[in-house]
């Protein structure tokens, strides 16, 4: 071999290492590679076991400051609640009032979302549609759907009419705002495939158009059941008697004037639950089943 | 493709036996931006036969694409006409089976086999059990067997292709319409899916009509190439390509076809 005569160090930048090449040799402790999580750690990576610690710990809290404060008339203990709660359950009006309300929901949501679903077709078939929708959706969107109250009770009068009025006001913009935003995204090459089977109108919408947006619509209909729920929670605060079958608002009014605390607090916790029901249960399920499964959404 | 390479370079092969499968004449396209009306194409003719691999070729800019969407049926040429079968090309149908470059022209809310099935079914070509036996057979070809229950986003770009082109396959189209369906992929992913679709040439002779702006591309996956010049497509050579394949690359007659065509593309202007 000839002598090569060493550069300066300062010039061998970057250094020039030797090469290899190896084997790379068997692993044969499988454990190091993966291993099973342990329970512990299977249960802090449930997200309802965490929730469900909060909730345990708020309830706790709520306990204890309710005994220390001892004012059953402002604020009942969380076993006094849980009480009047099973007693308005399986004894009082409670599981009626409840009733009455999902009822009102119910048709209010229905017809809204009826509704949003013929402007927005509207709205995806002609640029008028398209001009009319955002316009009303601009216009009506921020108004609140009680500031409608007065007006509604002018036109329908008292009762259950002039709820589904605001009920539809709350859900209708939201969802059809939602929709045509999900239309609007659906990507160019999805809608080219489904041009290139040969689909059009109806069918060109049902199959593609729409489970293509449907995160856009499901976050919709979640928008409008919680706008639907505390609309009508309030309205039924203010005017929800009509004769003898008011709702859960109602009941909330007439627990407060009779100063029955801890019925408030019981009819409040159902509101709660109910909320929670619906967007924990239903719309969780309606998600798992759909956008998570179809890989649209993470979470 | 070893058929293909027996036959002699210079030799041709009048066409006279067969009608054109696809006949494009005088077409000239355009599109409209926001505020400006583009001429994509002008007075394009060309001829596809049957079992023919047609690749379009040219720079971006030239209008390939967007020919291969006025074939797909989704614009309508300005001047010209496009007969399929002798029949004139007149909106987008299931007989022009196009397959995109994007990985999203899957349905993310159907699995690999409904997605396979869906065209077969919306187009009523089979009843179910006959588009699920096809669909099944077609994604056993591009080797996504296992696959068949997985969700789209579930898979990787290169196995979103091959279930793309596994659909259109099902269908039995008369053309195939393939747009840039490989060039969103790594290189070593690209060069393997080119050589399975000339595998699957193989087996079906299909007839595919096939945009790429990679000279090498077009010369390993065409058998016949129709060099386009930018703004806008006007027609500037066809050659044959039949003779090479991922054998030949680096071989002087490959090299000096690929130089042939860069010369054509971008000796006078400079572009790209």
């Amino acid at each position: 071999m000839a002598e090569i005569t060493p550069l300066p160090v300062a010039r061998l930048s970057p250094p020039i290492r030797p090469e290899f090449e190896r084997t790379t040799p068997p692993v044969s402790d499988a454990a190091e590679i993966e291993r099973p999580l342990s329970l512990w750690e299977h249960l802090a990576n449930m997200e309802g076991v965490r929730r469900g610690a909060i909730v345990v710990a708020l309830m706790v809290a709520w306990q204890v400051y309710a005994i220390w404060l001892s004012n059953p008339l402002m604020f009942p203990t969380l076993t006094d609640t849980l009480r009047a709660l099973w007693d308005g359950l399986i004894h009082g009006v409670l599981l009626q009032r409840i009733g009455a309300t999902l009822q009102v929901l119910m048709t209010g949501y229905a017809i809204g979302i009826a509704l949003a679903a013929m402007l927005t077709t509207f709205a995806v078939s002609s640029r008028l549609g398209a001009d009319l929708l955002a316009t009303l959706t601009a216009m009506f969107n921020p108004l609140p759907a009680i500031a409608l109250l007065p007006l509604a009770l002018l036109w329908f009068g008292l009762g259950i009419p002039s709820l589904v009025f605001v009920i539809v006001h709350s859900v209708l913009w939201a969802v059809a705002l939602n929709t045509l935003t999900g239309f609007l995204g659906v990507s160019e090459t999805q809608r080219l495939a489904g041009q290139n089977y040969g689909l059009r109108g109806v069918r060109y919408v049902a199959l593609i158009l729409i489970p293509a947006a449907f995160p856009s619509i499901l976050s919709g209909l979640k928008i409008g059941w919680a706008f639907a729920w505390r609309t009508l929670i309030a309205a039924e605060l203010v005017f929800g008697v009509s004769s003898r079958s008011g709702g859960l608002g109602w009941f909330l009014f007439e627990k407060r004037n009779q100063l029955e605390t801890d019925q408030v607090f019981a009819g409040l916790t159902c509101v709660i639950i109910i909320g929670l029901l619906v967007e924990g249960l239903i719309f969780r399920t309606i998600e798992a089943r759909t956008i998570r499964r179809w890989g649209m959404s993470r979470g | 493709m070893n058929a293909a390479a027996m036959h002699p370079k210079d030799q041709t092969y009048p066409p006279s036996q067969t009608r054109p499968l696809l006949e494009v004449s005088g077409v000239t396209l355009q599109y409209k931006t926001r505020d400006l009306l583009v001429t994509a194409t002008r007075d394009v003719s060309f001829e596809v036969y049957p079992a023919d691999r047609f690749v379009l070729l040219g720079p971006s800019g030239c209008g390939k694409s967007t020919l291969l969407k006025g074939v797909a049926g989704f614009l309508k040429p300005v001047a010209g006409f496009m007969r399929l079968n002798g029949q004139m090309i007149d909106g987008a149908g299931p007989d022009r089976m196009m397959v995109f470059q994007d990985f999203d022209q899957l349905m993310p809310w159907k699995t690999v086999l409904e997605n396979v099935m869906f065209p077969i079914l919306v187009s009523r070509r089979f009843p179910r059990a006959e588009a699920r036996a096809r669909a099944m057979a077609s994604i056993t070809k591009v080797k996504l067997g296992k696959f068949a229950d997985a969700y789209p986003h579930m898979l990787s770009g290169g196995m979103k292709q091959r279930v793309a082109i596994a659909r259109a396959m099902a269908m039995e189209p008369a053309i195939l319409l393939m747009d840039e369906p490989f060039a969103a992929l790594d290189a070593l992913t690209r060069r393997q899916m080119q050589d399975e679709l000339l595998q699957l040439w193989d087996d079906t002779r299909f007839t595919v009509l096939f945009v790429t702006h990679s000279i090498e591309e077009a010369i390993v996956v065409g058998s016949r190439i129709l060099v386009l010049s930018p703004h806008p497509g006007q027609v500037k050579a066809e050659l044959n390509a039949h003779q090479y394949g991922h054998d030949h690359q680096g071989g002087s007659d490959f090299m000096a076809l690929s130089q042939k065509i860069n010369t054509m593309l971008f000796a006078e202007g400079h572009h790209g």
